[in-house]
């Protein structure tokens, strides 16, 4: 019997260890030639670890070769811009759904959940070309503003504030408050959870996205970390791979620490949304 | 009364900001994708002439479109499964036993959280044709090494590959919550019954409970396959000769590369139609079992 669940968890081991080879390899090889020098990078033999480790070296020179420190902030502004403006225009929509009967609740809500069917790659083009005509294409506006309303978050929000007591919200309107100050100090308060699962959502979603950043925005004063580490990748015109590495580590990093730091939250975020 | 009257008055206000914001970005755009792909519309143009089914009829003839379209299939069916497996493998297996449970699940999900974009410029260097980790295998492994990204005939397989190993991660979560859901005296149940065996456990109670995930897990996949353009984009540029050009990628091309907008919105529409029918299909697939969402 223990002869028969040691093979058993062997096994599992055997099997995980592999997969996790498959997922990991990638980020490894990333690190390790991110402090290699370059005769060690074009050599035979592979080695994991560096006979003369070069880090110093190649992440000074990827901090130097492009401005990753302002792809970084660039980065956070654009994604804190859009989760703010999300709440801020989702959450009112989603308690009136949820709590308000009002002419046309069902045709709204029926609307967000057909909008929920589009990718927003699909409307791209006529955004692109909106943006053109008010001037603000290039911009951290163009990089913002097409996802600030996410019928996502409202139908989130919407489907987490149905769960909410009647009771609170009437015992809040008792108390004289009106519907706008329900949203802020008594819906927000009891939506932390589903929050956190929505911030989560969005702000992996545009920090890792390319497709919208590459049609918006061309300076790269503009660059989001993913169209930072093209235009590096684009610039070394060598083989320049260390380098390289050190900033797609750079780039990387970030979100990985606070994926690892988090990473309940962030896993339970992803499959909240996902089921729901 | 003059509560419901109240209530009407702040709902309206309340969704108002939402609205006028989804009308902007949301409704105008897509309706005028609709308008866009019956016009030979070309950005900068002062008017715009209709051409009724033209670009239709021209995609009809457009041997890249076709291409494009096939390719995005061809991605989508190699990745859909094999996320898919990989993904409940991995949760079959974490869930089996107690050991390294949260390191296995934080490794397979590292891929998912990572940029796609940083990960695809690291796969570009591990296939480097010279000086690649996966060529310096196959040769100690006394294979041929490869072209891997400049070989018509591999490098849609390859893009693919990359796209199951990002995405697995992310079918895998999913699938543990629903196995979470599955009641544990259902096996005890099993097994006093005579099931002694895992797979026929597996077959008995895991399948067909998890039945309403997997659908889920399934059209979620196939959408966001639908979306591969990240490494199309970084890695191929469509090449070698069109053999990883996918739908994204040729609306990329055609919208904002040669400013044909009245031809990209024509493909858009395509795209739409295989998202959206894709949805409704789980819509169909949900009233089927009963369960909701």
């Amino acid at each position: 019997m223990t002869a028969r669940s040691f093979a058993t968890s062997a096994f599992r081991h055997a099997a995980l260890l592999s997969i996790a080879t498959f997922a990991l390899l990638p980020f490894a090889v990333m690190v390790s030639t991110s402090i290699k020098p370059a005769n060690e990078i074009f050599s035979d033999t592979v080695r994991w670890w560096p006979q003369k480790p070069a880090i110093i070296e190649n992440y000074s020179e990827a901090f130097s070769a492009a401005p990753l420190l302002l792809y970084l902030v660039n980065g956070v502004v654009v994604t804190a811009a859009i989760f703010f403006l999300q709440v801020l225009v989702a959450l009112p929509a989603a308690y009136a759904l949820a709590k308000l009967r009002f002419f046309g609740r069902h045709v709204a809500f029926g609307f967000v959940l057909f909008c929920l069917l589009i990718p927003y790659q699909a409307i791209a083009v006529p955004l692109f070309i909106l943006l053109y005509y008010v001037g603000l294409l290039d911009s951290y506006s163009a990089l913002v503003l097409p996802f600030i309303i996410s019928v996502f978050g409202i139908f989130l929000m919407r489907q987490f504030f149905m769960g909410v007591p009647d009771d609170l919200v009437d015992a809040a309107r008792m108390d004289g408050m009106s519907e706008l100050s329900i949203v802020w100090r008594v819906m927000l308060p009891a939506a932390v959870p589903a929050l956190t699962a929505f911030g989560v959502f969005s702000v992996v979603a545009h920090w890792n996205d390319y497709f919208w950043p590459l049609v918006a925005v061309s300076s790269d004063s503009y660059f989001t970390p993913p169209l930072g580490i093209m235009a590096f990748r684009n610039a070394e015109a060598g083989n320049d791979f260390g380098p390289l590495m050190a900033a797609a580590t750079i780039i990387v990093a970030p979100l990985l620490a606070l994926f690892l730091l988090a990473q309940r939250r962030f896993i339970e975020g992803i499959a909240f949304t996902g089921i729901k | 009364m003059s509560l419901s009257a109240s209530q009407s008055r702040a709902g309206l206000a309340l969704i108002a900001p939402a609205s006028v914001l989804a009308l902007l970005f949301l409704i105008a755009p897509l309706s005028s994708i609709f308008v866009l792909a019956f016009t030979d519309y070309q950005l900068g143009d002062r008017s715009l002439r209709f051409v009724g089914l033209g670009n239709f009829r021209a995609l009809a003839g457009d041997s890249t479109f076709w291409k494009s379209l096939s390719n995005t299939l061809i991605y989508s069916a190699v990745v859909v499964p094999g996320s898919m497996l990989l993904g409940l493998v991995s949760a079959l297996l974490i869930d089996a036993g107690t050991s390294l449970r949260s390191f296995y699940r934080t490794a397979f999900f590292l891929p998912v959280m990572a940029s796609l974009l940083a990960m695809a410029v690291v796969w570009e260097f591990m296939l480097h044709p010279s000086f690649g980790i996966v060529n310096a295998t196959m040769k100690a492994l006394g294979f041929a090494p490869h072209n891997w990204l400049k070989d018509g005939g591999i490098a849609l397989y390859v893009l693919a590959i990359i796209g199951i190993w990002q995405s697995f991660g992310f079918n895998m979560v999913l699938f543990m919550a629903g196995l979470s859901a599955i009641p544990r005296d259902l096996y005890d149940a099993a097994e006093m019954d005579g099931t002694p065996n895992a797979w026929a456990r597996f077959k008995l109670i895991t399948w067909p409970l998890l039945a309403p995930v997997t659908i889920f897990v399934a059209v979620t996949s196939v959408i966001r396959s639908f979306q591969v353009f990240d490494t199309v984009h970084a890695l191929t540029q469509g090449g070698p000769n069109k053999a990883t050009e996918v739908l994204l990628y040729t609306i990329y091309a055609e919208g904002f590369e040669f400013f044909r907008s009245g031809h990209a919105a024509a493909i858009t529409i395509v795209f739409i139609m295989l998202v959206v029918g894709v949805s409704l299909l789980r819509f169909v697939s949900l009233k089927k079992n009963g369960a909701s969402a």
